[in-house]
């Protein structure tokens, strides 16, 4: 019982290591990659004794200019909802990755691991939930401002990420469809059949292609990030954070780099398989040209580890590279796109799949 | 006269000649005017209807994507090769690293001024009071004295420009019959921390 709990501990607390790291190491990769696209080199100049590291000192130099900053709370504040309203948007940004499974099963003695910070039998509508919590974050912050453009920036955020929940929402109902569950661990192990005689895997994105688009489109949203950023618009249409300095602002800012590691891992186990490895099973490599590769249990559970991140690195590039390209949603073309394009095809992609299903079923 | 070879005009052109030609010589800014807003007009009655295809935005992101990957890409494979001390000669940025390596100025740029000097490095200013005068932000100021030299009448005593005020027009060097003051230091990166530093003497202008 005991080392269960310690396991879980140290499960937990690594994943939270690793998300907050990622977290800071993409504001650097924000920079570099955004410079990199535009011929520009990028921030190059912070360094400790010489080092620059090629700029990653200044995410270490923003955290200490945004601690040493002066907290502003500006006069007619709701004090309370004002201070509280970065810790919703953060914390439960960063609560998601609890249920993502990040490795497969690891056999360390007589103990079995899921890599998995929760073990959840529900995970997909917690992650959901705890999404949808992080649109409170936006609303009280923009309502308790005492600011009529940040509160108008916390209605559009609002609108905007309700619009995209659903359309999220639906989109997913097909992947639970086909692969019967809402445990994530259990989605993904389902992942690893193939299809075509073996040679294709049952990634998600081979039984619902629609979905995956869908998905990425509203989770671009989701992320408030350009083209979606009409609750922030940083410079011009003014979001519902104008009134935050220092920490608080950071921790938006760092909630948003979050949730686009958030929505990565989630595209990345709904449709790339999460751990799967191509053609790798629990004992080694079976190729469906008949080769087999034989491994133990551990370079197994790394492989797919490293697997995970690798796709889910993938998706956090082009989701910053989607960011860097295109520019800014009217009001009325986001609020088109949300309600009459992508939720219509959600629910088209739903019917489909029913169909779909129950003839193979027969 | 009005060019038929546009599609838009082509269009609307019998229009054209009752409303325009007819009446005004279209070479007149009303004509071009009311030219304008007939083809704005006629631009969005006609604009070109997009496709689903196109109205699903797949398209230009995909292509948009392409485009900035392709920089992305390109740029980030010469930096590796840099770190190694490879391909040096190819640059991966248009960036210039501006206080350690300035970027090249044009020759002709208006930067700084100086006051030329003669062979005995007095001041070639004869205070003549040409170049205050024309100043349109008034930032010269010149304390004119008498030479000691008979063929020279004056010397300025003092020569201040305010640099705080200077808008870089260039004229002081225009009008100046003497060449002695130029605006070719090559230095922009005129900063202080006080106004009173801005202001430029003599001594400093004829530094460089």
């Amino acid at each position: 019982m005991m080392s269960d709990i310690l396991i879980k501990l140290f499960l937990s607390s690594g994943v939270l290591f690793v998300m907050f790291n990622i977290a800071g190491l993409l504001t650097w990769v924000e920079r570099k990659q955004s410079a990199l696209m535009q011929d520009r080199i990028g921030a190059n100049r912070a360094s400790i004794f010489g080092i620059k590291a090629l700029g990653m000192v200044h995410a270490i130099a923003d955290v200490l200019k945004m601690l040493s900053k002066e907290e502003f709370c500006p006069q007619g504040a709701n004090k309370f909802l004002f201070k509280i309203a970065p810790y919703l948007s953060f914390v439960f940004a960063l609560v998601g990755f609890a249920a993502i499974p990040i490795g497969g099963e690891l056999i360390v003695g007589h103990h079995s691991i899921q890599l998995q910070a929760a073990h959840l039998n529900v995970a997909l509508i917690f992650i959901f939930a705890m999404m949808s919590m992080g649109i409170y974050g936006v609303v009280l912050a923009g309502f308790s401002s005492n600011n009529n453009y940040a509160f108008l920036g916390g209605v559009r955020g609002a609108a905007q990420m309700i619009a995209y929940e659903i359309a999220m929402g639906a989109s997913i109902i097909g992947v639970i469809m086909v692969f019967n569950t809402l445990d994530l661990q259990a989605l993904v192990r389902a992942e690893g059949a193939y299809l075509f005689g073996g040679w294709v895997p049952k990634w998600g994105v081979f039984v619902q292609p629609l979905a995956f688009f869908l998905f990425l489109t509203a989770a671009a949203a989701e992320t408030k990030r350009t083209p979606f950023d009409l609750p922030e618009g940083e410079s011009e249409i003014i979001g519902y954070f104008v009134e935050y300095s220092g920490m608080k602002f950071g921790m938006f800012f760092l909630a948003d780099l979050i949730e686009t590691v958030l929505v990565s891992s989630l595209m990345t186990t709904l449709f790339f398989g999460g751990w799967q490895v191509p053609y790798l099973h629990a004992d080694g490599f079976y190729f469906p040209w008949g080769a087999h590769i034989a491994l133990t249990n551990l370079p197994v559970v790394i492989l797919g580890v490293v697997s995970f991140f690798i796709k889910t690195s993938f998706f956090i590039w082009l989701l910053m590279a989607v960011r860097w390209t295109l520019p800014r949603f009217r009001y009325d073309q986001l609020m088109n796109l949300g309600w009459k394009i992508l939720l219509p095809a959600s629910l088209v992609n739903i019917a489909i799949t029913a169909v779909v299903i129950s003839l193979f079923n027969h | 006269m009005l060019d038929y070879k546009d599609e838009w005009l082509l269009d609307m052109g019998g229009m054209m000649e009752k409303n325009l030609e007819q009446y005004y010589d279209p070479t007149s800014l009303y004509a071009r005017l009311r030219l304008a807003q007939m083809k704005r007009a006629w631009k969005k009655e006609n604009r070109r209807k997009l496709t689903l295809w196109e109205r699903t935005y797949l398209p230009t992101l995909v292509s948009g994507v392409w485009l900035t990957s392709k920089h992305f890409f390109y740029n980030l494979m010469f930096h590796i090769l840099h770190l190694f001390g490879l391909a040096k000669d190819v640059k991966a940025a248009v960036t210039y690293q501006y206080p350690e390596k300035p970027r090249p100025l044009s020759p002709r740029l208006r930067t700084r001024h100086r006051l030329t000097k003669r062979a005995d490095g007095s001041p070639r200013c004869v205070a003549c009071m040409m170049c205050e005068t024309v100043c349109p932000a008034r930032c010269i100021e010149i304390t004119a004295a008498e030479h000691p030299d008979p063929n020279i009448e004056k010397y300025p005593a003092e020569f201040i420009i305010d640099l705080g005020k200077c808008v870089y027009c260039g004229f002081c060097v225009e009008v100046c019959p003497e060449d002695a003051i130029r605006m070719d230091t090559q230095r922009l990166d005129i900063a202080e921390y006080s106004r009173e530093e801005m202001i430029y003497n003599k001594k400093r202008l004829m530094e460089d």
